[in-house]
């Protein structure tokens, strides 16, 4: 009798254990730029996070626990983030790690992760030949040359203008990412016989866009190619319009989408993106939840644009692709996350990834094609001119 | 060869960086020459500035007569900060430290007020420009050009001509013989710390009619202010004008003729002459 009574408590006893792991929350970890340089981005990345996390609490977490986001701000400083890495893993041991925003903090949190065996999944990583570890996995859509892949996408896109550029002026400031896509339209350029009229490198952070914008105009390009990220392009087309120019085609690899939205002298100014609101993009269910959540929440965070686009777009992807890793995998484990996402596509609300790497490329990236697309500023819309099947309904690209 | 108009052109808006810089530096040269502080927390108070006027100018008030208001609430800060400094008697090199300090609080305030995500003030001014010849002239730049100039030649001159200023250069000198010869040293400084608050408004206004805010930028701005105060000579109201205006030239310039990633040596290349040449000056 008194070993059923002991049988019956032991049993009891594991119940309540395996109960109350079931309702602790699954703990992933991330930092985010919040603020420094890149605080714009970063805020706009939270805001899409949170976003997707009340969805999918909604929905009952992951494997059946709800989900609990440990963000901490990494300052926009590549330094901080290795440590606030460091500290996710090893002080608040979270159960799953995601990427930061932006190349050099991503670089950063990817050495963590290879030194602890996690999985990470990130967004913005914009020079793919630098990562080097196994278990790292791009959900920003693009493609493991993008010096190759988008030069060549813009200048198709540009190529359908009613007078197609024969001159091009490459501007580009010397951070890492925008510079190497810069360097890498340098030679698409050459290779599609346009005459490069200009070619002029400037610092990060660099203030005075005056005397580049005189030398663009005194080029005279029929296409400025600005390998220009956050506010420099915001800056360029200040510096131009004092000087009366508005030059005939131009294109901005990430642009502040805010900024440049409310800027007169940007009409028609090209930039890359991988979703914009109009259809086809927003043909199905969940980018129209997406998109709606997305507007209360940055209209309550008090950020200039509560449009999706690119930013948000890409962060609310990575956490799609963790899902379906979770639940594809029915595991929290690292490998086993990494391994199915190596077999496996996954369906975003920017379009369908996958990770089949080549060996001459970096591990799980897709050599040569990607899904980003060209956006123009028209009417004060950024609406996507290129590939044609995911141009907003009758949108082409305006043109000379 | 570049065209006389690009290198005209880019003459010109170097004079324009120039004068924001000395703007810039008008305070900052003031604080750290005569008060002996180096006020790092002018460049947050800058950006203050700026993001006031990008508010009030949201408001439908005029970018100019926000200063009615924000020099001087500045000046009221700026006098605040001196008796804060000089109440716990903190020394040149600590000024830096804690002024350090108050920057970060301010950043933190404007990035809590008004996100860390760019802001751009629309206003009449940021579309009127002229042709003079083959160069443009834009209205926010000559703004700020003429308020650099004017400010810096007031303070230059009362400083020289007024008794006031004579007194305020006295006690800079040497403050207990000021003292004793009936110079009321604690007033002064205060009213120093105040006007510099009130200038560092001044340039907000102007940088917030021409530039787009983002609260990371303050720092932006740092290292270049710094090489104008100290190539123009502590404490010279006139210093970091004509400072400022040779590096924006030559910045310009350099980016006229080379690659723009060299001009950012230009300014430090200057600094390092100075230091060199005239070693007595700092």
């Amino acid at each position: 009798m008194r070993f059923i009574w002991r049988a019956a408590a032991l049993a009891a006893m594991t119940a309540l254990l395996w109960s109350a792991h079931a309702q602790q929350p699954v703990r992933i970890g991330s930092t985010l730029a919040l603020t420094g340089p890149l605080g714009s981005a970063g805020n706009i990345q939270k805001v899409a996070i949170e976003v997707y996390i009340d969805d999918l609490n909604s929905r009952g977490g992951l494997l059946g626990r709800k989900v609990e986001w440990v963000l901490k701000d990494d300052q926009s400083r590549p330094d901080l983030a290795r440590t606030l890495y460091e500290q996710l893993a090893t002080v608040d041991k979270v159960d799953l790690l995601m990427g930061p925003y932006g190349t050099a903090s991503i670089l950063s949190a990817m050495g963590v992760a290879q030194r602890y065996g996690k999985i990470l999944i990130h967004n913005s990583f914009g020079t793919p030949r630098l990562a080097k570890y196994d278990m790292q996995f791009s959900a920003s859509g693009g493609a493991g040359d993008p010096e190759n892949v988008w030069p060549n996408l813009v200048f198709d896109a540009v190529a359908t203008a009613p007078k197609p550029p024969k001159t091009v002026a490459i501007v580009t400031t010397k951070f890492p990412s925008a510079h190497s896509i810069a360097l890498g339209a340098r030679e698409v350029a050459k290779k599609r016989g346009l005459t490069e009229v200009l070619f002029l490198e400037y610092e990060f952070g660099n203030r005075d866009f005056g005397a580049i914008a005189a030398r663009v105009k005194d080029a005279k390009p029929d296409f400025v190619f600005a390998g220009a990220l956050g506010l420099d392009g915001v800056l360029l087309l200040d510096a131009m319009k004092k000087i009366d120019y508005q030059p005939p085609m131009h294109f901005y690899t990430f642009p502040a989408p805010g900024p440049m939205l409310k800027l007169p002298e940007a009409k028609n100014a090209l930039a890359l993106t991988t979703f914009e609101e109009h259809p086809p993009h927003t043909g199905n269910p969940q980018a129209t939840q997406f998109i709606q959540g997305f507007r209360e929440r940055a209209a309550k965070a008090s950020l200039p644009s509560t449009s999706v686009d690119l930013l948000s777009t890409i962060a609310y992807a990575s956490w799609q692709v963790l899902e379906a890793a979770v639940s594809g995998a029915r595991s929290l484990d690292d490998k086993a996350l990494a391994q199915w996402l190596r077999q496996s596509q996954v369906d975003t609300v920017m379009g369908r990834l996958s990770w089949q790497g080549t060996p001459e490329g970096p591990p799980n990236f897709v050599m040569g094609k990607d899904i980003y697309k060209v956006k123009q500023l028209q009417d004060g819309k950024w609406l996507v001119v290129w590939p044609k099947e995911f141009a907003a309904p009758g949108a082409k690209l305006i043109g000379p | 060869m570049p065209s006389y108009a690009l290198l005209g052109q880019s003459a010109l808006s170097g004079v324009f960086i120039g004068a924001l810089y000395g703007l810039l530096g008008l305070g900052l040269t003031l604080s750290w020459g005569m008060l002996r502080q180096i006020n790092l927390a002018h460049f947050a108070l800058v950006f203050l500035g700026a993001y006031l006027t990008y508010q009030l100018g949201a408001a439908g008030m005029d970018p100019l007569v926000t200063l009615a208001l924000i020099a001087p609430a500045f000046f009221l800060f700026g006098a605040a900060l001196h008796l804060l400094l000089a109440r716990f008697k903190v020394n040149a090199l600590n000024t830096l430290l804690v002024t350090f300090g108050f920057m970060v609080m301010l950043e933190s305030l404007i990035q809590w007020i008004w996100s860390a995500d760019f802001r751009r003030l629309e206003s009449h001014y940021g579309d009127v420009k002229w042709k003079v010849g083959e160069l443009f002239v834009p209205l926010p730049e000559l703004l700020t050009l003429a308020l650099a100039c004017g400010l810096a030649l007031a303070v230059w001159a009362a400083l020289r001509f007024t008794d006031l200023g004579k007194a305020m250069r006295a006690t800079a000198e040497d403050a207990p013989i000021a003292a004793a010869f009936g110079v009321n040293e604690k007033l002064l400084s205060l009213l120093l710390s105040g006007l510099c608050a009130a200038f560092a408004a001044v340039a907000g206004m102007c940088l917030a009619l021409s530039h787009t805010l983002a609260p990371s930028q303050i720092y932006a701005w740092i290292g270049v202010v710094f090489a104008v105060v100290m190539i123009g000579g502590l404490g010279n109201p006139l210093g970091p004008l004509v400072a400022g205006v040779v590096i924006g030239v030559s910045e310009g310039l350099t980016m006229a003729v080379t690659a723009p990633v060299w001009a950012p040596l230009v300014s430090f290349s200057l600094l390092i002459a100075a230091l060199l040449l005239r070693p007595e000056k700092f």
